[in-house]
């Protein structure tokens, strides 16, 4: 399936710029498996080498918390908009 | 025309300070890395122009180890990940607490002290690691705890003279030696004291809670150490240690630094204790010692002596090595100082930034 992840404007230089990366995944972790191969710096910000959500991230599928779905496994439907967002948490460490 | 550059690592990111082979006056730079903890700054200067290491961990995107190669005015990573854990290890890289360049020697060598406790090596000048495998699998690493600043491995310590000789130090595991090359390790802790520890357990093989080791490049089996309660020398290479507190205000602290160009000279910044984190008498005072630690005295001038409330961290102590060598520190407070004089007399060289994390310097060209 195809689908559309969207970034926040601090990881796009990871990105080549881009505000929206174009994936052909079936699942929320194929789509981050798939950034891995082609944006490995991308991805590395997104997840540990573990494959691990870094803590303060969560990504949405439409205006759903993939946490609430079924996480990596979560299903993409064609067309479907991915968005990576930095919780505001994640600035509260000193 | 020579070039000093002060890389500071700082809580919110890197700045670069600029002076000339004076060093009189420093210019300060713009803050890079921004939103990025700075507690791992290297400095290769086996290169014509020396390659600079800046590990930075964003509590959002996570940690990555950068490089410069035009002295800090900019900074690269690789697309993957420089430093990173085996999958099988199941382990995830939080922060790079320690960047070692190798011997002259081994030119590609250099080092990496991680958290969680591990070390890694890179074999092509610090672009890309490998988990040292020998020590991550040493049978002492899941009974090793974290310390205060967490669970890291913060010194390495390469034997000038032998590549196959390296010692680390680890909070709180304590120090570690190896002579194969990283093969095996064994504890290096006789004499270091875990104060924490019940009546008749506090001489323990291993878990002290080292805070910082120093060398000399002449004297390779001298070693200085400061701990969590305690100050210590080695004279061979950490079989065995002796204190040689006698002489601070107190023993407890995180940095020493040994003097680039005299052995037998060292600093430490004395904190009150582990429950008081700061200086002695609000008195903000490295103290040095001219014959390895019989002695100590107060270097005062040009620093705060009065409702003084900061502190300098394991890794906000350093020299440029040049000759003579300029000697800097960074506090938890934002400011720089730095001294031409062996620590005679300090100077204010930056203040107002976030709280130092690290500082490295060198003079170039």
């Amino acid at each position: 399936m195809s689908a559309n992840v969207h970034l926040p404007a601090v990881l796009r230089a990871s990105a080549d710029g881009r505000r929206v990366v174009p994936v052909g995944a079936d699942t929320v972790g194929g789509a981050l498996n798939e950034l891995a191969l082609s944006c490995p710096q991308l991805e590395r910000r997104i997840r540990n080498e573990q494959g691990v959500v870094r803590r303060h991230i969560r990504i949405y599928l439409e205006d759903r918390d993939i946490d609430d779905l079924q996480g990596m496994a979560t299903p993409l439907p064609a067309g479907a908009q991915v968005h990576i967002i930095p919780m505001v948490s994640g600035g509260s460490a000193r | 025309m020579s070039e000093s550059v002060l890389l500071i690592g700082t809580s919110k990111g890197a700045v670069m300070a600029r002076s000339d082979s004076a060093r009189e006056r420093w210019e300060l730079e713009p803050l890079q890395l921004m939103m990025s903890s700075v507690y791992g700054l290297g400095i290769d200067r086996r290169r014509e122009t020396p390659r600079l290491f800046a590990g930075a961990t964003s509590e959002h995107w996570g940690p990555s180890l950068f490089h410069s190669d035009d002295l800090g005015r900019s900074w690269s990573e690789p697309e993957a990940a420089p430093v990173a854990f085996p999958a099988a290890s199941g382990a995830a890289l939080i922060r790079i607490w320690q960047v070692e360049p190798g011997l002259e020697s081994q030119p590609g060598v250099v080092y990496a002290g991680a958290e969680p406790h591990a070390l890694f090596r890179s074999q092509d000048g610090g672009i890309t690691f490998e988990l040292v495998e020998g020590l991550y699998n040493h049978p002492h690493r899941t009974q090793w705890q974290p310390g205060g600043g967490g669970a890291c491995l913060h010194t390495i310590v390469p034997h000038p003279a032998d590549p196959d000789r390296l010692l680390v130090a680890i909070s709180s595991g304590g120090v570690y030696r190896t002579s194969d090359g990283g093969a095996s390790w064994e504890p290096a802790n006789r004499g270091i004291q875990a104060h924490w520890m019940p009546e008749g357990q506090r001489f323990p093989e291993f878990g002290q809670c080292v805070h910082k080791v120093s060398t000399h490049p002449s004297r390779p089996e001298r070693l200085l150490a400061q701990n969590h309660f305690g100050v210590y020398r080695s004279d061979d290479y950490g079989t065995n240690w002796e204190s040689i507190e006698h002489g601070l205000p107190s023993n407890f602290g995180f940095t020493l630094l040994v003097h680039p160009h005299q052995p037998d000279t060292a600093y430490v910044f004395p904190l009150t204790a582990d429950y008081e984190r700061l200086p002695p008498e609000r008195r903000c005072r490295v103290y040095r010692t001219r014959d390895s630690g019989q002695n100590w005295e107060p270097l005062t001038q040009g620093l705060p002596q009065s409702d003084y409330h900061s502190i300098v961290l394991r890794d906000a102590l350093t020299t440029d090595r040049a000759d003579p060598a300029g000697f800097y520190f960074g506090t938890r407070d934002g400011e720089v100082y730095a001294s031409q004089d062996d620590g005679d007399s300090w100077q204010l060289v930056a203040s107002h930034l976030p709280d130092v994390l690290a500082v490295r310097a060198a003079v170039v060209g």
